[in-house]
């Protein structure tokens, strides 16, 4: 069970960002390619707080329910840290499709081909 | 052909991330780093009852204080990259949709946003007891915000009153933390100076439910803005000045 567990939650993690770099390096529209950004950040996401995950483990707050019982608690590191990288992924998201609406008022366009010297 | 060899090396990188990251066992418990302190030390010296929240705002406060400079200098980004001429005939802002919404949107839109509101600011007020905090509750207001902006054309935003909310709860945190300096007990940038109160009071923790308050309006501010720049995007061609 565990290992069924294993491989499926890391392997759905990390088929969310292969498919956000697939769709980095591959699509040649640049407001897919911000979407692509975004569900890397979200596999990565995933994958922090599977790290961080103890079995049977509740959330890590001291409710009234809680306080003076022996728990088991999960990590509340990695949460906190995906706190701070979501915040993080939002702005990045936000300044890339600036951009991108730049680009499109400038060009006309959001295709990359169409764009001179955005090719690789 | 590029396709193969994209997928090719997407699948190599795949296959070695797997077998490393099955060395640790979903749900097993054998990374050991600072849990244990910060389970035990938050509940009992600093009376918060949220861990993450008292790692997010006093074991990290500075790494906070870091992120919020982030979301500021993505709003600011947002607003140098996207920037508008008022035109000089009309001294109206641009206009944002080439539709109005329809009867239904803008009148369950109207009900909706005071709730969504109150909802963002339980949200942020009680982010040292329950899950959630600035962060969350400041988007959950933004998300209020935007309902409005695209059901209602004349709906504007006041980019004055945002800058002034932003600029008062940006210098509530740094100057908390200042007072850290002088009146805590180890006289640390960010450290708590109140008292912290009883375990699962609204007013205990300390700073931590001030920081958290000021953290949610200045998120709910600069998400709002980061919104109605992208929404007021002038539809009807390229500016002139611009070609």
């Amino acid at each position: 069970m565990q290992e069924f567990l294993t491989y499926s939650i890391y392997g759905t993690a990390f088929f969310l960002m292969l498919l956000g770099l697939y769709a980095v390096l591959m699509k040649k529209n640049l407001v897919k390619i911000v979407i692509g950004l975004t569900v890397l950040d979200s596999g990565l996401n995933l994958l922090f707080v599977a790290v961080g995950y103890i079995s049977g483990g509740t959330a890590p707050i001291f409710s009234p329910a809680v306080v003076g019982k022996h728990v088991i608690m999960t990590d509340p590191v990695p949460q906190a840290l995906v706190l701070t990288a979501i915040v993080i992924g939002f702005g990045v998201t936000a300044v890339a499709l600036a951009l991108v609406v730049r680009l499109y008022r400038k060009h006309n366009t959001t295709n990359i081909d169409e764009i001179k010297n955005l090719k690789w | 052909m590029k396709k193969v060899v994209v997928i090719g090396s997407l699948g190599v990188i795949v296959y070695y991330l797997l077998s490393a990251f099955v060395a640790i066992p979903f749900g097993a418990d054998i990374i050991k780093g600072v849990k244990e302190f910060y389970l035990q030390k938050s509940p009992d010296d600093l009376k918060v009852a949220n861990v993450v929240t008292s790692i997010v705002v006093n074991f990290r406060g500075f790494d906070t204080l870091g992120e919020v400079t982030v979301l500021f200098l993505a709003s600011t980004a947002l607003g140098s990259i996207l920037y508008h001429r008022r035109s000089q005939h009309s001294g109206l802002n641009p206009q944002r949709t080439s539709v109005e919404a329809s009867a239904i949107v803008q009148t369950g839109a109207k009900i909706i946003f005071p709730f969504t509101v109150i909802l963002g600011a339980y949200i942020f007020i009680h982010g040292h007891l329950t899950p959630g905090g600035g962060f969350q509750g400041g988007a959950i207001i933004a998300t209020g915000f935007l309902l409005m902006l695209i059901s209602y054309r004349k709906f504007f935003i006041k980019h004055n009153a945002l800058t002034w909310i932003e600029a008062i709860a940006g210098s509530t945190f740094v100057i908390l933390g200042l007072f850290g300096l002088i009146y805590a007990k180890n006289h640390d940038f960010l450290e708590n100076f109140l008292p912290a109160g009883k375990l699962n009071d609204l007013l205990s923790g300390g700073i931590i439910g001030i920081i958290y308050i000021a953290v949610g309006f200045k998120v709910g501010a600069e998400i709002t803005g980061i919104l109605d720049t992208l929404l007021t995007v002038k539809e009807t061609g390229l500016d002139p000045e611009e070609n």
